[in-house]
């Protein structure tokens, strides 16, 4: 794109850029690393995950400030304007994917030492790949400002929802065999849900950078399985 | 006004707009240079249309050709249409002060005349209209009270049009050129000579004339542009390279130029 006459103008615009990615980078490490303290009972890394959290709220805070004051400063339009609007989204997205991550962590820490049921978490892992997937996928949409490939995320998130829908009766299965589980496999269950939120942030994204790239916004409605509301129904009147 | 909030001042949709003026195939010239290119476009009826573009891109010339004002020099003509209700205004036979009657303008500086702040108003009226004391007061009263002047000059209306600040005297135009109940108001880049409290009052104006009169602003303030109007034309070297609503321009404008253009990217 052209450069502005002002230069210092572009300098504001790459710095929050910047700083985006460098959310999004650790972002992307602490969902991976929770599901690998989660995995094997890795308290030590459980708490490092935890201990990252307060860089990447600090991070958000840093961009959400910086596009306000080149808000009052420049009063952008077009674009520029759906720049900072777009940067300010994502940096909320992130951040949500960071709490989320923290609060696998945290089960994991409050798990410790309980009797583990190591089958179980075989399609957690799953999800927690395809999700960090999708998060790898719109960051790299938004940093080539890549319309196609955002759109891509957007549609691939169903293949989250139906995997969370069989971990859930997965999990059910382990619970209902031996009562012994039930206590670890809850803890995967809202694990399990935390992650589907993670892809339902990558999608908010996607959302942001198709709307910053075209200036159009996306259809409000995101593509959803219809797995969420069967499992609900099925686990109410029929396993439960 | 569901959308009172979220647009403070959404255009109408274009179906409910009527063609006050509509501009044809306009080709302006100063002597050999050739000025405006082609220039197609309507300003609807009760609506505020803004024209951006950088020094030189016609935009002024535009408003010139709106009301004639071109014919006070030599060399200059326009070629093409221009309909004012339908009627062809670049025609030889044309009355030139019904003309200005109907097309009022406002210029970028305040050029109120050397007399009295009643004067000033009633002077435009006399060329228009005959009318007795009592109803010129009321007009002088209305128009300072359609422009938001009233309350600041109402004991002092024979003291002298010049003794006003910068903003009063823009108000104090703007009231002379709504005397004459114009149909369509231009104004020349009417705030670029006023400090913004006075920026933001005629802003506020032209938001109360909308409505009643159409508008067409030139400004070089891009957010004033934002601000006031529903439609928005970017010209530039003499070509109207989009005209659309304002709303679209400057949240994403559909031709590259006018994107570089409304963020600052220009050249």
């Amino acid at each position: 794109m052209v450069e502005h006459t002002v230069k210092s103008y572009d300098k504001e615009l790459d710095a929050l850029e910047r700083l985006i990615a460098e959310m999004g980078g650790i972002a992307e490490k602490m969902v991976i690393e929770a599901m690998d303290a989660l995995a094997n009972a890795d308290t030590v890394l459980a708490h490092q995950v935890v201990a990252t959290d307060p860089r990447l709220d600090a991070l958000q805070r840093e961009i959400e400030d910086m596009a306000v004051m080149t808000i009052a400063r420049r009063q952008p339009v077009a674009v520029d304007l759906r720049e900072l609007i777009g940067a300010i989204r994502i940096a909320g997205d992130l951040e949500r994917v960071g709490d989320l991550a923290k609060s696998i962590a945290k089960r994991t820490v409050k798990i410790g030492a309980e009797a583990r049921v190591p089958r179980a978490i075989v399609g957690l892992k799953h999800m927690n790949e395809v999700a960090t997937e999708l998060l790898k996928d719109v960051l790299d949409a938004y940093a080539q400002r890549d319309e196609e490939r955002a759109r891509d995320v957007w549609e691939r998130d169903i293949d989250l929802d139906a995997l969370e829908d069989s971990v859930f009766r997965d999990l059910l299965t382990h619970m209902m065999e031996d009562p012994r589980n039930i206590s670890f496999c809850a803890h995967l269950l809202f694990s399990s849900k935390n992650i589907e939120r993670i892809g339902d942030h990558a999608t908010n994204i996607a959302e942001t950078v198709v709307y910053l790239v075209t200036g159009e916004p996306m259809p409000t409605e995101r593509p959803r399985g219809r797995a969420e509301l069967d499992i609900d129904i099925d686990a109410a009147g029929g396993d439960v | 006004m569901s959308n009172e909030v979220n647009a403070p001042r959404p255009a109408k949709p274009p179906s409910a707009n009527k063609d006050k003026v509509i501009v044809r195939g306009l080709n302006f010239y100063y002597g050999e240079n050739h000025a405006l290119k082609e220039v197609t476009l309507s300003l609807f009826e009760g609506q505020v249309t803004a024209f951006i573009g950088p020094s030189g891109c016609g935009k002024s010339t535009l408003l010139r050709v709106l009301n004639r004002m071109y014919d006070l020099y030599p060399g200059q003509r326009a070629e093409g249409e221009v309909l004012l209700d339908g009627e062809n205004i670049l025609s030889k036979g044309l009355d030139l002060n019904l003309l200005r009657s109907r097309v009022g303008m406002v210029f970028q500086k305040p050029t109120p005349f050397p007399m009295t702040i009643y004067d000033n108003i009633a002077f435009g009226v006399r060329l228009y209209e005959k009318l007795p004391k009592s109803e010129m007061d009321g007009r002088v009263e209305s128009s300072l009270k359609r422009t938001a002047l009233w309350n600041e000059v109402k004991d002092k209306l024979n003291a002298s049009g010049l003794s006003l600040s910068g903003g009063q005297q823009q108000r104090l135009c703007i009231a002379r050129t709504v005397a004459i109940s114009p149909e369509v108001i231009l104004f020349d880049e009417p705030t670029s000579a006023l400090d913004p409290i006075s920026t933001a009052k005629i802003e506020e104006l032209l938001d109360e004339l909308s409505g009643e009169y159409t508008i067409a602003i030139v400004t070089h303030n891009m957010q004033q542009a934002a601000r006031v109007s529903h439609y928005t034309a970017f010209m530039y070297l003499g070509e109207m390279v989009e005209f659309n609503e304002t709303n679209t321009v400057f949240t994403s404008p559909r031709d590259k130029r006018t994107q570089d253009y409304v963020t600052g990217r220009f050249g």
